[in-house]
């Protein structure tokens, strides 16, 4: 048999799924918990290899597999959109198997970990690469499940079991609407594969709808505002590298399906759709950081950042869609290059940053900030790595959040020349937005990286953490490299984007490899261009020159003393700022409009001995405004029907009956 | 030829900001002492300074790690690279494609990013202070200053500074409200990122009132020199920006013959000099306010520079 790409995938996917049977059956015996890791890390390789080799050969391939519904098969299909996502699962499960070799030794219930880890990955391969509708849903409820069970691998610590919960009934919801955009996506005829899907163009009329549907089912596994509750809960609930792989790579995988309806399978847009997708993202991306600045908890903080960058990743889709449905091609290639290019970033970096939160998870058991502090000299490695990482979600040149986010802002300054009024109002009020996000997140990364790696520890456990062992670090090294490589040198990563932009807009950007000096110029040069590898190698020159240059003349002593302060040091760590009241000008400026922040501070009256008491109230307004009041009209439903249960069998008969004959009326009427 | 002289051009433009931007703190520096009917110290003091400081031996707190040593140079670097993309007394440098203003925005984040956790590395209630509000002034002043860029951007249909400058240049531009706006938003975007008052006092040592000076309160001998050489060349790069942008009388271009340079070194420093005074001027009339009151004052640069923006998406069809 010729072993195509496709095919050497799915195998590699088998070996996974056998891998987790093995996992099923041994994972307590010592030579499982040993091999898993390893040779997931090796699969996953092998996998991004493949999709990667797909990506730069071009063209695609499709394959009909005996499997699933009887005369429909099993469709799967590599193309080149298939194939970018495909690379970054295939990656990324490398980088997270390699990181799990060191961390998983701590895991307390390998037993709960080993059979879904496999599974997972190969459950998030599959959905990059389903061909049709079924083979995609049944795919993307596997890889909920997988990761669902592996969020409930703690089960036993405080809040793992609602963050379990609401991820469950928020992946049954969202897969509910994907469902319905299928359905409405298949036509009359019912086809359920995407290539027959994608040549019924024209006979759509509720095409809108199905976006919307698609939007909603994506959406809630990417962690769209307001359906983002359930990912600050269920992402840093589990294991470390799970949550890296939940929040780094399965967003993407999210997005890929996303990308897939509306580019894809939907035919030519509608201008208006771009407006949802503006407006959500827009307001995604502040949201999420806000709520990002006033978390204590650093993988709760990554999530909620992730949610921003997932705000981000829809902004620029949006874009792309408007220009799209304009016929400006270059436009919306440039649109989705940035989108597709930051979510490469944010799969690195974010892997990256999880990692790094978890070394200090397993360092001092500790994820709460306020009882770090100090770790830059304990985890001398771990700390250096993760400033690459919050350098990089920053956005801050030369490292790669800041291409990207580049890229969208060019994206926004051509969007005068769209035609509709209501865009033209949109678009400038999202690049502010978009602003706004940049400049908050430098402000929640200094924030989570000056207290836990910076100051003076504020525990016990902060103060006597030992660094991690090497294959963490080695796995976060690797991202780290990545940020760095992407950042000086993105000119071949676009290049390597170009078909992709070219089958789903129509047109791609100029080639990027070809520019003097590596620039990055995506449209013309006068136009706008930036060029990483100058900025880094300026940077680094003027650095290094300028400290040798002052040591050369400088006096070369240097003393330690106890920190001035001035003049009143206090040895207690205590005195420092906290993480919380590092956010408090932050939460002054915009909790009161986002949150609803009230502080209250109760002085005792001169002369008297009570002590002050300062309280802080902060709503949730999406969890309070939305889903509690659902929650409990579900709850008073289930309780007025919940007499239901107690009838005679005369009743349930009666009740059988009369549902049969409304239904066939329903039916005659509809003839 | 024309090669060289570029180079030329461009090495003469990252020495001359050097050269000139501690004479800029000084200026400024002698022109309030005036005003207030001190007689002020010299105008050459801050290179004085700046050398004391660099002879001096540094110490550094107990706990400080290698971040905190590093960021000084970082922090330098970064303002240097910035101020040398920007045009100053040419426009069309060299390497100025290589960032645009975009990119020199993004240049200075960089640089805040390490001096707000430079802050934060001794773990003082000070240093705390001090990045905990520069944060919060950044968070404002960051987005109003890209909501410069972008109207800019959109009059010039490029990031590129040099053919920003060439469009202000040309008569074609006449007198534009959005300009105007960007003027305004731009100006006070400067004297937050400059730590100037009313946002924050350079000559403070009221620890209360303090942003800037409460995170390098840490520091000394040579990591304070460049620190304190780094916030000089970002006031020389925010004036010259102003100055290059909005008056950018005497410019030389890419081109040019060699007497034209000389012509736009001169207008460049007597730009800097009006810049220095009025800077000097503004800093006596003015009271200092209180911190929860610059988020209105950034927010208002903020609308202004967003507003300028709408302008001119409702006044423009196509770019």
């Amino acid at each position: 048999m010729n072993l195509s790409v496709l095919s050497a995938a799915i195998w590699s996917i088998v070996a996974l799924l056998a891998l987790s049977a093995c996992g099923a059956v041994a994972a307590r015996t010592r030579l499982a918990q040993v091999l898993i890791y390893p040779l997931c890390a090796a699969i996953c390789a092998a996998i991004g290899a493949l999709a990667l080799w797909g990506l730069l050969r071009g063209g695609s391939e499709s394959l009909v597999l005996p499997l699933g519904v009887p005369w429909i098969g099993s469709h799967f299909r590599l193309d080149a959109l298939a194939a970018l996502f495909l690379a970054i699962v295939g990656f990324g499960g490398c980088a997270a198997s390699v990181y799990a070799i060191g961390y998983g030794r701590h895991e307390a219930a390998p037993a709960r970990v080993l059979p879904f880890y496999p599974a997972f990955l190969a459950g998030m391969s599959l959905v990059v690469l389903a061909g049709d509708a079924f083979t995609f849903l049944v795919s993307w409820e596997f890889m909920s499940v997988m990761s669902w069970a592996l969020v409930m691998a703690h089960h036993k610590e405080p809040g793992n079991t609602l963050a379990g919960y609401v991820y469950l009934v928020m992946a049954s919801f969202g897969t509910l609407a994907l469902l319905l955009a299928f359905g409405l996506l298949a036509g009359p005829e019912g086809h359920y594969d995407f290539a027959s899907m994608r040549d019924l163009v024209g006979a759509r009329p509720l095409a809108g709808v199905a976006l919307m549907l698609a939007l909603v089912g994506t959406g809630s596994k990417a962690g769209l505002v307001p359906l983002h509750v359930w990912l600050p809960l269920a992402h840093p609930a589990a294991p470390s590298h799970v949550s890296a792989l939940m929040s780094g790579i399965m967003t993407k995988v999210a997005i890929y399906g996303f990308i897939r309806i509306a580019f894809d399978l939907l035919g030519p847009p509608q201008w208006w759709w771009s407006v949802a997708l503006l407006s959500a993202g827009a307001v995604t991306a502040v949201v999420g950081l806000l709520y990002a600045l006033l978390q204590d908890d650093l993988k709760r903080l990554l999530a909620y950042s992730t949610v921003e960058n997932i705000g981000i990743i829809f902004l620029g889709l949006g874009l792309a869609l408007a220009f799209k449905a304009n016929g400006m091609g270059e436009a919306a290639a440039l649109a989705l290059v940035a989108s597709l290019l930051h979510a490469i970033n944010h799969a690195t970096f974010k892997s990256l940053l999880f990692f790094g939160a978890g070394s200090v998870l397993s360092a001092t058991g500790e994820r709460d900030l306020a009882a770090m502090g100090g770790l830059i000299h304990r985890l001398p490695f771990t700390a250096a790595l993760m400033l690459v990482g919050a350098a990089a979600i920053s956005a801050l040149p030369p490292l790669n959040g800041f291409v990207s986010e580049w890229l969208l802002f060019q994206a926004i300054l051509i969007s005068p020349s769209l035609p509709q009024w209501l865009l033209k109002f949109l678009t400038p009020a999202a690049g502010a937005m978009l602003a706004l996000a940049a400049a908050l997140a430098a402000a929640c990364f200094v924030r989570a990286y000056g207290m836990a790696f910076l100051g003076r520890p504020r525990s016990p456990a902060a103060e006597t953490a030992r660094e991690v062992d090497g294959f963490q670090i080695g796995a976060m090294s690797m991202l780290a490299l990545g940020c760095l490589l992407i950042g000086i040198l993105p000119g071949p990563v676009l290049d390597a984007l170009a078909p992709i932009a070219r089958v789903l807009v129509g047109q791609a950007l100029p080639a990027q490899s070809g520019q003097p000096w590596l620039m990055l110029a995506p449209l013309a040069d006068h136009r706008s261009s930036y060029d990483g590898l100058m900025v880094f190698a300026f940077i680094a020159v003027s650095a290094a020159a300028s400290a040798l240059l002052v040591r050369a003349v400088a006096a070369k002593a240097m003393r330690r003393a106890p920190a001035w302060d001035c003049g009143f040091p206090d040895p207690r760590p205590a005195t420092q700022y906290s993480p919380s009241s590092f956010a408090q000008p932050l939460r002054r400026v915009f909790g009161a409009l986002v949150f609803g922040a009230r502080e209250r501070v109760e002085m005792p009256a001169p002369g008297t001995t009570g002590p002050a008491r300062f309280t802080l109230r902060i709503h949730d307004f999406v969890w309070e405004g939305l889903y509690l009041p659902i929650a409990a009209g579900v709850g008073r439903i289930a309780e007025r029907l919940n007499h239901l249960q107690f009838l005679t069998i005369r009743q349930y008969l009666s009740l059988v009956f009369g549902a049969l004959v409304l239904l066939l009326t329903l039916l005659t009427v509809w003839r | 030829m024309a090669l060289i002289s570029d180079y030329l051009v461009q090495g003469v433009q990252m020495l001359l900001v050097l050269a000139l931007a501690p004479l800029v703190t000084g200026v400024v520096r002698k022109v309030k002492a005036r005003l207030l009917r001190r007689r002020g110290a010299s105008v050459w003091q801050p290179y004085r300074d700046l050398l004391r400081l660099i002879r001096k031996e540094a110490v550094i707190a107990e706990n400080a790690s290698w971040l905190f040593r590093a960021a000084p140079y970082l922090i330098f670097a970064a303002t240097w690279v910035a101020a040398s993309l920007a045009p100053t007394f040419a426009s069309g440098l060299m390497f100025s494609w290589a960032a645009d203003l975009i990119a020199i925005v993004a240049l200075l984040g960089s640089a805040r990013f390490f001096q707000t956790l430079a802050g934060l590395d001794i773990g003082t209630s000070f240093g705390g202070i001090g990045s905990s509000r520069e944060v919060m002034i950044a968070s404002l002043a960051e987005p109003a200053l890209l909501m410069v860029a972008f109207t800019l951007s959109l009059l010039a249909h490029s990031t590129q500074l040099s053919s920003i400058i060439e469009v202000t240049q040309s008569p074609a531009v006449g007198l534009r409200i959005s300009l105007a706006m960007v003027l305004v938003s731009l100006v006070l975007v400067a004297l937050a990122e400059n730590a100037r008052i009313p946002v924050d006092n350079p000559a403070t040592h009221l620890e209360l009132t303090m942003v800037h000076e409460a995170m390098v309160l840490e520091y000394s001998g040579r990591h304070l020199a460049m620190i304190e050489f780094g916030a000089a060349l970002k006031l020389l790069l925010y004036m010259s920006l102003i100055g290059g942008i909005f008056v950018p009388v005497g410019m030389a271009r890419s081109g040019d013959p060699w007497p034209a340079y000389f012509v736009g070194m001169g207008a460049y420093v007597a730009k800097l000099g009006v810049g220095a005074v009025a800077l000097g001027v503004f800093e006596t009339a003015i009271a200092k306010m209180r911190v929860f009151r610059v988020p209105e004052f950034l927010g208002g640069a903020l609308m202004l520079g967003f507003l300028a923006i709408l302008l001119l998406f409702v006044s423009r069809g196509h770019l």
